[in-house]
């Protein structure tokens, strides 16, 4: 193990230290900041659209419009009966008038109290998913004028929206890795230019490509790892920040968004995935540039 | 004894312009110690670089160890270059490294292990006489001592074929007699040695090496020692 830290140390101060790997650690560091910040936005996102469809799975009303206030009560109650005999229905509640009043108070005023206002009867079930068609049917055979809404449908913008962004935050992590290679790429070049001269050395003491291309991957790995690092504590500080403020909001939507301990870890280990993919993408640039000369 | 190395009609030529070696055919024997002369870009470090693997001829064959080195591919490149010790006319020494780790180079870049590096690396170091100066960087070195890391760097691992490039350029004469008395001793143990060098003295202190002349691009014969055009491959 010690003979291994020596030779890397050794294969290290080959290529000399520069300016540049300040410039690549810097580099970097900014990358992994940004892709942390958008993976974090995806993970939040991802988090809160599992919550949303989660929480609105089997979530139904069911709407009476009945103007004889007598027979709607009637109605009210056979349909409460007949829906809670549907298979895969675990809950039934007629909202009582004085909450649909409170519902309507921003619009209507006190008016909604007035028991001569033909308020329709809703309904709220909870069922297992795929009984809407069971419950839509069993409360048509009481009422035909009954209509039977999923929450899901209602609140789909929402959910489209949550996809979205969820699409963007991974475009962007694709994005930033991409440019993560380029540069990887751009530096191996540099490096190539500048260690010439250590390198046909090296090439002339008969080092293969390989062992060249490990030296530069190497450094490229270090800087990766540690701009990266500082990028990635930086970002996650700002996280845990906004996720301190979206609880805080009380909202069920934006609190879905909290990082569960997997999501920190996924974030925590970007920077090592980012090193990887410089170093792959120096070791296939510096093979095939040497490949090409004798 | 066998033969390491045979040009024939060996050419060469940098880019569109003329050729720098033309029609070189010679052998080398395995073991044989050879002192290669000739003016200033007559073409000496040319033929070397075609020795040691540098460069390929534009046209003729150049075998080493037994193969066509003209067409060998790339990555066998390395295991032929590990054959062959060189010491460059202007060192090469890699200036952030020390002298003990530029001496030690060859032995890493073959995947020696540390252990196994440092007696070797010491006792070479002790025999160039710069024992004193195993953690100095090249640049705060003298040329001659930078020369005499070069040599031993070249020869740490004990090359078959060692190619030395006005090798006693930098030394006062006490230096040159002790490395040329170093290559006697490789050459003893069958390393076939290179020497190109303008200095008639050195070639006069080892009187069985043969000599090879360029002139122009082309190699001539003057001692008739050596074989022209090659006797055998």
């Amino acid at each position: 193990m010690n003979g291994f830290r020596h030779r890397a140390a050794i294969d290290l101060r080959l290529l000399g230290e520069g300016q540049r790997g300040w410039v690549m650690a810097g580099i970097m560091g900014i990358m992994l900041f940004l892709t942390v910040l958008a993976g974090a936005l995806g993970l939040g996102v991802a988090r809160s659209a599992i919550g949303l469809d989660r929480q609105l799975a089997g979530q139904l009303t069911v709407q009476l419009v009945e103007p004889d206030a007598g027979l709607r009560d009637v109605r009210a109650k056979a349909l409460v009966a007949a829906v809670a005999k549907v298979p895969g229905v675990t809950r039934v509640r007629e909202a009582d008038r004085a909450e649909l009043a409170a519902l309507l108070k921003p619009w209507l005023g006190d008016v909604g109290l007035d028991p001569e206002l033909p308020m329709p009867v809703l309904i709220d079930v909870t069922a297992t998913e795929g009984s809407t068609a069971q419950v839509s049917a069993a409360a048509r055979r009481v009422a035909p004028q009954a209509r039977v809404d999923s929450s899901a449908r209602w609140l789909s913008p929402v959910r489209g929206l949550l996809g979205a962004l969820g699409l963007v935050a991974i475009g962007l992590v694709l994005v930033i890795a991409a440019a993560t290679a380029g540069v990887a790429l751009l530096v191996a070049r540099a490096g190539l230019d500048t260690h010439r001269d250590t390198i046909d050395v090296l090439h002339m003491l008969g080092s293969t490509d390989l062992q060249v291309a490990r030296l530069l991957q190497r450094r490229i790995a270090r800087d990766t790892l540690l701009g990266g690092a500082i990028g990635t504590l930086a970002a996650l500080a700002l996280v845990a920040l906004f996720q301190t403020k979206l609880a805080l909001t009380g909202s069920e939507v934006l609190g879905g968004a909290t990082l569960a301990p997997v999501d920190w870890t996924l974030l925590l280990l970007l920077p090592i995935g980012f090193a990887l993919l410089a170093t792959v993408a120096t070791r296939l640039t510096v093979l095939h540039t040497l490949g090409r000369k004798l | 004894m066998g033969n390491i190395v045979h040009f024939e009609n060996v050419g060469l030529r940098y880019g569109t312009g003329p050729e720098t070696l033309s029609d070189v055919s010679f052998t080398l024997a395995t073991g044989g110690f050879y002192f290669l002369t000739g003016a200033s870009g007559a073409g000496k470090t040319s033929l070397l670089k075609l020795l040691y693997l540098a460069q390929r001829p534009t046209r003729g064959a150049v075998r080493l160890f037994g193969e066509d080195a003209g067409s060998l591919p790339r990555a066998r490149l390395p295991g032929f270059r590990r054959r062959i010790g060189v010491v460059f006319q202007d060192f090469r020494l890699l200036p952030q490294l020390s002298a003990y780790d530029n001496v030690a180079l060859p032995l890493r870049v073959a995947g020696v292990r540390e252990s196994e590096i440092e007696a070797p690396v010491m006792e070479m170091l002790a025999w160039v006489g710069l024992s004193a100066r195993v953690t100095a960087k090249p640049p705060t070195l003298s040329g001659g001592e930078q020369q005499r890391i070069a040599i031993a760097r070249a020869v740490i691992a004990r090359p078959e074929i060692l190619v030395a490039d006005e090798p006693t350029g930098n030394v006062d004469p006490d230096m040159a007699d002790r490395l040329l008395h170093l290559f006697e001793a490789l050459n003893r143990l069958g390393t076939t040695i290179v020497v190109a060098t303008h200095d008639l003295h050195l070639i006069g202190r080892i009187p069985h090496a043969q000599l090879m002349r360029v002139e122009k691009g082309k190699l001539v014969d003057p001692s008739g020692l050596l074989r022209h055009p090659p006797g055998g491959a």
